[in-house]
């Protein structure tokens, strides 16, 4: 490489310093190397054709994933960053090749995924005069990126890249998408090295703990009869599971969780006492509107969470940490906000709060949920007679992976179902589209759950719906060799929809009837072992099979087709009218 | 709490760095919430580099105070103030184009310049140009008089607004470029203050 670039020098370059002159894209590249970088999604084209062109010959530093469509490689690189825990990086070209990343960077913004796009340009003299493959992906990502920045000069690559993956971490993570315009990539300019960015002045990612605000928080936690915490995604971001469970069990205070805070604690721990919101579970949602302090901690009070707001919790004392300010008092009023980091608040909250058990309120849980499990769960999960249900599924999937195993869920139904009955031993294990709820989203992102996560099982469970919106990374998994799980759990409906059309719109099934292929075909023809079932006798066998195949395998089920998801907080009820049946 | 939920004029003041494509974050941070934006400037501030904005929009002080964190979680967006009119020193300049033939005939044209605190910026044969400044009734009623003698052309400013109890951003500014910040830099007057004051 020295070599090559020695002879692109100029010969009065050479002769004056010894500063090395490298392309816009081999700055990228060693960038890429220097923040840890091993893994890249993507797919090429023409305007990216120079960084690809320098991708051959890192090949043996950067992994480079070439998937069938950009949506594909945005969703492989937010299940990489959620199970990694690093950034996920996306290659992609100008155009069509941006324009395809939007669902997945609005995505990874709403569910504050760290991740980093790259996006090749059309020439910058070219900017503005509608060129082959142009479109202006600043403006149009925008709205759904943490920041964005087109460069058009090699010598802003290395500092534009570190303040990229520095905005991409830290604070609430989220999605930062890099133009390059074809020249700066091309472009040789002097290289200084690549240095990391730890400072911006005008982004503050932590805001500074306030201790008075954790002593108020601490003296409501300790003069509460019948105290509840929701915990969200920013334990899991915040890597604060263990001062997350060191303050659970402490104070001995029943936790709930959001979908994406699901595996901060074990599902089997005592004091989790299920998921909160539409489809969660009974007892969370009707204890909080009868709690006297609500700890809300890395989570957004989602609507999905909170159904009707004017009547949510309003007897609580309200205490809120999180590290983005703009969530505090967004939906609900919090009476005691803590902003900050939760790694480093909640051990400053726990050392204040006097050792207790609750376990008085803690049975009003046990007894909703013995409730619920009677009522929808059992039937759920141990039918005996009748076609197959995806809780069961799910239940006999526990059995076998002991929990063990990361699951990544598409949107709907079986989304539902995967959340409220798979367990979860680990943190980083449910990887699944919270707050877009993006069907087509599991598949690609199993892929990338694999890449940061190769040592655990991936089971991707997918709805046939939302298995046939990207299909296509069947493609990807065929040329990686990646070993993922793929279990579709078909019930000949858009499932979902479908049952809302049932309660909620005289059962007028409005094209949610939606036909299949053989998806054991279709496996097949990209050389993906699979099977499909329908019996109850064959599932525990056929589950099993899967498990134990070396490499990736397709498992259709075939499930009931008019069942639906309970419990269920009906939109535009309060979460204590939800409903069992 | 009534007042909180009444919808009036805010005047919101945005400093930012000088970055291309930071004008559109901070739009659309407005349409997206389907607010109309009645004025929006942008000018160099008290610092050197650091830009400014001078945002009006017509809401409910709780809107506001969400839509001022949400502008302030921008990356490049260092500080946002919001204030009422009452809060701070605001001024629009305004243009306004008419024919010299008409009102050279009218004596008590200059009369009412006078009235109205406005000069002459242009005098030619075929037209005159009088600027004035002020706050919108001021400028709104000259339109209506003028109205009268052929006014050709009206354009108004965007508003400028000095926030009566800052004292500037430069000390803000070298707690923004300290790279470990001190307690003092990590002002929550919100939390202090709760109803009064957005910062962060």
């Amino acid at each position: 490489m020295q070599q090559k670039d020695a002879l692109l020098m100029s010969s009065e370059e050479e002769t004056a310093t010894t500063v090395e002159q490298l392309k816009g894209s081999e700055i990228l590249l060693n960038g890429l190397i220097a923040e840890g970088v091993d893994t890249i999604f993507g797919y090429p084209g023409g305007a990216i054709m120079p960084i690809y062109d320098a991708l051959y010959d890192y090949q043996d530093r950067l992994k480079h994933i070439l998937v069938r469509h950009e949506q594909g490689a945005t969703h492989a690189a937010q299940g990489y960053a959620r199970t990694s825990g690093k950034v996920g990086v996306v290659f992609a070209t100008s155009g069509p090749g941006a324009t395809n990343l939007i669902t997945g960077l609005a995505d990874a913004q709403i569910d504050s995924t760290p991740m980093v796009c790259i996006t090749g340009q059309v020439f910058a003299h070219l900017l503005g005069t509608d060129a082959f493959q142009e479109t202006d992906v600043i403006n149009i990502t925008t709205p759904v990126t943490k920041w964005n920045y087109q460069v058009t000069d090699a010598s802003e690559i290395a500092e534009v890249l570190a303040k990229a993956f520095h905005i991409a971490k830290t604070g609430r993570p989220g999605p930062v998408l890099i133009d390059i315009t074809k020249n700066a990539q091309i472009q040789l300019t002097a290289y200084h090295g690549y240095k990391k960015c730890n400072h911006i002045r005008s982004y503050r990612p932590t805001p500074i703990v306030r201790n008075s605000y954790i002593e108020q928080a601490a003296a409501l936690i300790n003069e509460a009869k019948k105290p509840f915490i929701l915990f969200g995604q920013g334990v899991l971001l915040g890597n604060a599971e263990q001062e997350f469970k060191a303050f659970v069990e402490k104070t001995g205070i029943p936790a709930a969780w959001t979908i994406l805070g699901a595996g901060a604690i074990p599902t089997d721990h005592p004091l989790n006492v299920g998921m909160l919101g539409m489809h969660g579970n009974y007892g969370p949602n009707v204890l909080t509107n009868e709690c006297d302090v609500l700890i809300a901690i890395g989570m957004r009070f989602d609507d999905r969470v909170t159904g009707r707001l004017d009547k949510y919790a309003k007897q609580a004392k309200v205490i809120h940490l999180d590290i983005d300010p703009a969530e505090i008092d967004k939906n609900v009023k919090a009476h005691v906000p803590v902003w900050g980091d939760c790694k480093e608040t909640l051990p400053l909250l726990t050392a204040l709060v006097k050792e207790n058990k609750h376990e008085e309120w803690l049975a009003k849980f046990n007894n909703y949920s013995k409730e619920e499990f009677a009522q929808c769960i059992d039937a759920e999960i141990n039918p005996q007679s009748g076609e197959l249900t995806m809780g069961e599924v799910i239940n006999q999937l526990n059995q076998l992976t002991n929990g063990d195993a990361i699951i990544v869920t598409d949107v709907g139904q079986h989304q539902m179902v995967a959340c409220r009955y798979a367990k979860f031993n680990h943190t980083r294990s449910n990887i699944t589209s919270g707050g877009l709820g993006t069907m087509g989203f599991a598949l690609p992102a199993a892929i990338g759950a694999k890449f940061g996560a190769p040592e655990k099982t991936v089971v991707a469970v997918i709805g046939d719906g939302g298995f046939q919106m990207t299909l296509q990374e069947l493609g990807t998994i065929m040329q990686s060799g990646i070993d993922v799980k793929i279990m579709i759990l078909n019930n000949q409906f858009l499932g979902m929809v479908r049952q809302w059309q049932e309660l909620f719109h005289d059962r007028r099934y409005s094209f949610v009837d939606i036909t299949s292929p053989d998806f054991v075909a279709l496996a097949k023809s990209y050389y993906i072992d699979g099977k499909k079932i329908s019996e109850r006798a064959e599932l525990k066998d056929a589950l099993k099979t899967m498990l134990d195949h070396k490499g990736s395998y397709l498992l259709e089920v075939m499930v009931t087709k008019e069942n639906n998801v309970f419990p269920m907080v009906p939109q535009g009820c309060s979460v204590s009218e939800i409903r069992l049946k | 709490m009534e007042s909180k939920l009444e919808k009036k004029e805010f005047n919101i003041t945005v400093y930012t760095e000088n970055q291309v494509g930071l004008l559109s974050r901070i739009a659309i941070i407005f349409s997206r919430r389907k607010l109309n934006i009645e004025s929006l400037n942008t000018s160099p501030s008290e610092v050197e580099s650091i830009h400014r904005f001078n945002i009006v929009i017509n809401e409910t002080e709780e809107v506001v105070r969400k839509v001022a964190r949400q502008l302030e979680k921008q990356v490049e967006v260092l500080k946002v103030y919001y204030n009422t009119n009452e809060d701070v020193i605001w001024q629009e300049l305004a243009l306004y184009k008419v024919p010299t033939e008409i009102i050279a005939e009218h004596v008590s044209v200059e009369r009412l310049l006078r009235e109205y605190g406005a000069r002459a910026v242009v005098i030619r044969k075929d037209y005159t140009v009088f600027e004035t400044t002020g706050h919108r009734e001021e400028t709104d009623a000259l339109v209506v008089v003028l109205q009268q003698y052929g006014l050709i052309e009206f354009v108004r400013s965007a508003r400028v607004a000095i926030i009566k109890a800052s004292d500037g951003f430069h000390t803000k500014l070298k707690q923004f470029e300290n790279r470990e910040p001190g307690e003092p830099a990590a002002e929550n007057e919100y939390l202090n203050n709760g109803d009064k004051v957005f910062t962060m």
